[in-house]
């Protein structure tokens, strides 16, 4: 329903920043998030939508230690 | 230790009754699609796509809206890019735009502040659909406009939430035994919001990230809480809790009920749902394009089964259009509208009707 | 100075735009005869194709339409294993448009050309009201050595499929301008004349080539499939992307699957000869990230593996491949 994809804060002016996704330098609003330079922020429609906690690897190491955890 | 082959496995080798499990969300139906997670499950188990996919649930009138505002003089219609082929009941933008339409695309409506600022003598549209993922953009996109003093910004909402659209589901599906929760729609309403569902139809409700591996650790999840026959309780599960807190993003919450207030809207192919729908309050009518009352559906042929495909009640290829009068390149329903609209997949992944 | 339309009249200012920019690059013997028609001396197969060049913006980061037009039309020949020699170019120009851009692109396409081996033969120019804009329409014309059989209709089972490189460079380049998305992204335009002859000239078995342009490798995998009746298996883990692609097709939600290039093929070879065919793709700039991307096999229509081992259908591109938010 919604594409939004992680991209790090390279630079910032709050609620005004950018974000970098693989190389590419986007304008992203941050207004509706805590974050600082470098953290990577979840973007849609140009919004930062929430802080990412965590990488993708370490990511999924948790999600199966979830799945273990609720079956 | 769990790990991804051994999930892949026990979902393979799956052996009891059918189970359906919709995914509502089009971001997580296009994974699916691309991933092949279909064929990598057994056939038992049956992915329903649901109506998540904004632009699909939009009513024609909407379209027809867009389009006058694209031929009016002095006037410039923004749109995201999945807009552009959807039919209202003369053509769709990407036709009007064929014609002389002022049509431009965005990635994001908060770019629209700065071509407003710029050519002060066009009124710039925002064609502003979305679910609660998309509605704080918007928000801050009239903060701005309001804050800097910018007056020629409009934006036509068509923006739906997804609870209530659940629940409608939920009244009128049948034998849905699960969902998989819409992963960025829960970043901003958190996971704790499916609570109240939950109670009321005790099925389980998980809410997913988008890589394959967390769509198939939700479909896992959803089969064993199903199969789980001395657990009588179904539960709210967050596997994508990297992104998604229990109360979700509040400040986003508060923007948008700031901003936005719920009134019914019309869903195409669904029909019309209660208070699911956000439109801008009276104290910005200023920035409103004329939302309300875009109710008006496409005559959707009457062998049209949409409505059935969307909960589940009917296979794509039990609707008579199927692959014939309905197909990519000029869709009727919803589910072919968008490529990644059950009917579109399946199209393109299985039968195409011949 | 800038183009009116009094530069397409016919009269003085035509002359004078010819004189000044056409004139001044394009020069060949046959060319300068400025006779109503070129006169060429052909003997035995000849391959021909026509195409037309509406890129925006004009100038990129790699390339420009003028240069695109000679790449496109050049490889265009080549993959029906022609050796191009000649090309007519057909210009449009809107009112408004830069004199000196005008002389870059011109100048561009003729250095191209030249590098290419082609001359150009043939030309015109017209102006239509506008903003600025320019068109370009070629023909372009080879020579296929006796012998020489390649087509989309001749592959089989068990034939491999090599892609010359990255996907998606043009199309992410042209619309990273468009929205406004900066990165370092440079299109790939470029014409294949090198990569071919390598294979050629080492006897490859090759059953058929594409260069990928628009509707992207899913789009062309699907024409040979069909043309040769045949099914074709692709990989997902072996298809190469660069990483800021990667990352600009997942911002807009698109595909490279199904995003141009205009400077990569694919070659369907015998499968004897997939491995010399690649150490070849790769020994040379324009295919140094040469992969196997996939196989011919029995059946119909085109199949992807998936990096998780699942399995779905690659279809054609329908309709145009736009930013999405869903």
């Amino acid at each position: 329903m919604c594409i939004a994809i992680p991209g790090k804060i390279v630079s910032l002016d709050y609620p005004k920043a950018k974000a970098d996704f693989n190389g590419n330098l986007v304008d992203v609003n941050v207004g509706l998030v805590d974050t600082k330079l470098g953290d990577y922020v979840l973007v849609h429609a140009g919004c930062a939508i929430e802080v990412m906690a965590k990488d993708k690897a370490m990511e999924l190491i948790e999600l199966f230690q979830e799945l273990e955890d609720i079956t | 230790m769990m790990n991804i082959e051994r999930m892949i496995q026990e979902l393979k080798e799956y052996e009891g009754p059918e189970l359906k499990i919709m995914e509502v969300c089009g971001t997580h139906t296009a994974s699916i699609f691309k991933s092949g997670i279909r064929s990598l499950i057994s056939p038992k188990l049956r992915l329903i796509s649901g109506p998540g996919c904004p632009v699909c649930v939009t009513p024609s009138s909407y379209i027809d809206r867009c389009i006058d505002y694209a031929m009016k003089d002095h006037h410039v219609l923004v749109t995201f890019g999945d807009m552009m082929k959807v039919p209202g009941m003369h053509g769709s933008l990407s036709q009007i735009k064929g014609d002389g339409g002022s049509v431009e695309l965005m990635y994001s409506p908060l770019e629209v502040t700065e071509k407003a600022r710029q050519n002060p003598d066009i009124t710039y549209v925002i064609a502003g659909v979305g679910f609660e993922t998309t509605a704080p953009s918007y928000a801050l996109t009239i903060e701005e406009a309001v804050r800097e003093g910018i007056r020629n910004i409009r934006i036509l909402t068509a923006l739906k939430t997804v609870i209530p659209a659940l629940e409608w589901i939920c009244e009128n599906e049948d034998g849905i035994g699960g969902f998989l929760c819409p992963g960025h729609v829960s970043v901003i309403i958190g996971s704790a919001a499916y609570g109240e569902l939950l109670h009321k139809y005790n099925k389980p409700f998980v809410v997913a990230g988008f890589e394959p591996e967390h769509i198939l650790a939700a479909i896992y999840d959803i089969v064993r809480q199903l199969r789980n026959i001395k657990q009588q309780d179904s539960s709210v599960h967050n596997l994508y809790k990297n992104a998604v807190r229990t109360e979700g993003n509040q400040k986003a919450q508060k923007i948008i009920n700031h901003y936005f207030e719920h009134g019914d809207t019309m869903w195409r192919g669904l029909g019309m749902i209660p208070d699911s729908g956000l439109y801008l309050k009276r104290e910005y009518a200023d920035y409103d394009g004329g939302s309300k009352g875009l109710d008006q559906d496409v005559q959707l042929p009457r062998t049209c089964r949409c409505s059935d495909v969307i909960i589940g009640r009917a296979n794509p290829d039990e609707c008579k259009m199927f692959g014939k009068t309905c197909n990519p390149m000029s869709p009727y329903g919803p589910c072919m509208v968008s490529s990644e609209g059950a009917c579109g997949i399946w199209y393109r992944n299985i039968k195409k009707g011949e | 100075m800038r183009i009116d339309m009094s530069h397409g009249s016919g009269g003085k200012a035509s002359a004078e735009l010819m004189k000044d920019i056409f004139a001044k690059h394009y020069s060949n013997d046959i060319l300068n005869k400025m006779e109503d028609a070129a006169v060429l001396e052909l003997h035995g197969r000849i391959a021909c194709s026509t195409d037309s060049f509406v890129v925006t913006p004009v100038v990129f980061n790699g390339g420009d339409i003028g240069k695109l037009s000679v790449c496109g039309t050049v490889n265009d020949l080549l993959m029906m294993g022609a050796e191009p020699k000649y090309m007519t170019a057909a210009f449009i120009l809107e009112e408004g448009l830069e004199m000196s851009l005008l002389d870059q692109i011109v100048s561009s396409m003729a250095k191209t050309a030249d590098e290419a081996g082609v001359k150009i033969i043939s030309g015109d120019t017209k102006v239509v009201e506008g903003k600025g804009g320019l068109y370009i329409n070629t023909t372009g014309i080879g020579l296929i050595p006796a012998g020489r059989e390649i087509s989309a209709g001749n592959c089989s089972e068990s034939d491999v499929v090599l892609l010359s490189g990255n996907l998606g460079d043009h199309h992410a380049c042209i619309l990273s301008a468009r929205m406004g998305i900066k990165n370092d992204i440079k299109s790939d335009c470029a014409c294949l004349n090198r990569l071919v002859n390598s294979l050629l000239e080492n006897n490859i078995g090759i059953k058929a080539m594409r260069d990928i342009t628009r509707g992207g490798l899913g789009t062309v995998l699907n024409e040979i499939a069909d043309a040769s009746k045949c099914g074709i298996e692709m990989i997902e883990d072996a298809l190469p992307v660069h990483p800021e692609v990667r990352g600009f097709s997942d911002i807009l939600g698109l595909d490279p699957l199904y995003m141009g290039n205009e400077g990569k093929m694919i070659a369907v070879v015998e499968a004897e000869d997939a491995e010399k065919a690649l150490a070849l793709m790769k020994q040379n700039e324009d295919g140094k990230d040469a992969a196997i991307i996939a196989r011919v096999i029995c059946g119909k229509g085109v199949v992807m593996r998936t990096r998780l081992g699942g399995s779905r259908v690659v279809d054609v591109l329908y309709g145009e491949g736009l930013p999405r938010i869903c």
